[in-house]
């Protein structure tokens, strides 16, 4: 694929239509960004809606709310927990790239080097994050 | 082919006078983002990341954190924030899928009613949460609840 397939196929004499090119999904890093920002975004709304639900148990009872939290320290819940921190990690970092992507012109024409950098710093952060928890998960 | 409208192209013309809620809606996701950024990492490092993590999680833990108003008050401002910023970036996405009409009524009323039930249920769960509840084994309970 050409880097920007738009208008290379034939040089228009004069000024082409805008017409949609079969879709409207353009690839790279612009639109992985914004695919990436809108799953992560759905995934930790359902989480959040369940995991209101099950904190609200403390106001039922102890046990309830120990019964519940206990399958979040299942191994499996382990691995989902850094799943959700990696997509919850993601949405903030990206975040932050669609704002200064909106408000500064700098950002605007670099938003290909600020993607490189969520994915880096999501990288440091994960590195952080996964390895201790995992180790909370799998011991005792 | 029928023809795909161009992104950015609006259902109805922004309003012209008075209150443009798309505009608030708009500033709102952004300022309650970088907010969330700083709630929520918070809330992950001190949960999971602080000595045993999730596996220190429990009823005392709970009512250890919410002993104290900072962390109801930081709770609360995160639960909020989430709720709203999050089903807002729903309808959004509803906005983007759907086309007006019953289908989108119900896919956007049922935001409107999750976000509002979880924000009531969750704000009175922190404010009035008992942390020794009466009847309750002793080993469940954090530590400054008094024996009986
Ligand atoms: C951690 C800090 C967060 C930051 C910095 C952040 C930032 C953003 C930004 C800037 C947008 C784009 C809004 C727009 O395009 O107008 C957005 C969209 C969205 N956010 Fe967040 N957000 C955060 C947390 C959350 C949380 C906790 C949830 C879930 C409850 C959430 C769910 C969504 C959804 C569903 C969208 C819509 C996505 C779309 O339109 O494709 N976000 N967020």
């Amino acid at each position: 694929m050409p880097e920007n397939s738009a208008g290379t196929l034939a040089a228009p004499a004069k000024p082409a239509k805008q017409k949609p090119g079969g879709t409207l999904y353009r690839g790279r890093e612009g639109m992985w960004s914004w695919v990436l920002h809108r799953i992560t975004g759905v995934a930790i709304f359902f989480f959040l809606l369940v995991h209101i639900l099950d904190t609200a148990l403390v106001r039922v009872s102890p046990e309830a709310y120990n019964a519940v939290i206990g399958t979040y320290q299942t191994p499996i819940m382990g691995l989902g927990e850094v799943a959700l921190v990696g997509a919850i990690v993601f949405h903030a970092f990206n975040g932050i790239r669609i704002i200064l992507v909106d408000l500064w012109a700098w950002a605007t024409r670099h938003q290909k080097l600020l993607f490189y950098i969520v994915i880096a710093l999501w990288v440091v952060t994960m590195l952080g994050f996964a390895p201790r928890h995992l180790m909370n998960v799998f011991s005792h | 082919m029928s023809v795909i409208e161009a992104p950015r192209s609006q259902a109805r013309p922004a309003r012209k006078r008075g209150l443009n809620l798309e505009k608030w809606g708009w500033i709102y996701m952004r300022a309650s983002g970088v907010v969330l950024l700083v709630l929520i990492f918070g809330h992950l490092f001190v949960n999971l990341l602080v000595g045993e993590g999730v596996k220190a999680i429990d009823f005392g833990f709970v009512g250890g954190k919410w002993a104290d108003p900072f962390w109801q008050w930081w709770d609360v401002a995160m639960l909020w924030l989430a709720l709203i910023h999050g089903a807002n970036g729903m309808r959004t996405i509803v906005n983007d899928y759907t086309n007006p009409g019953t289908a989108q009524k119900v896919l956007k009323g049922a935001l409107f009613l999750a976000a509002t039930v979880l924000i009531v249920l969750g704000t009175l769960v922190v404010f009035t949460f008992d942390p020794c509840p009466a009847g309750s084994p002793a080993d469940l309970l954090p530590s400054f609840c008094p024996a009986v």
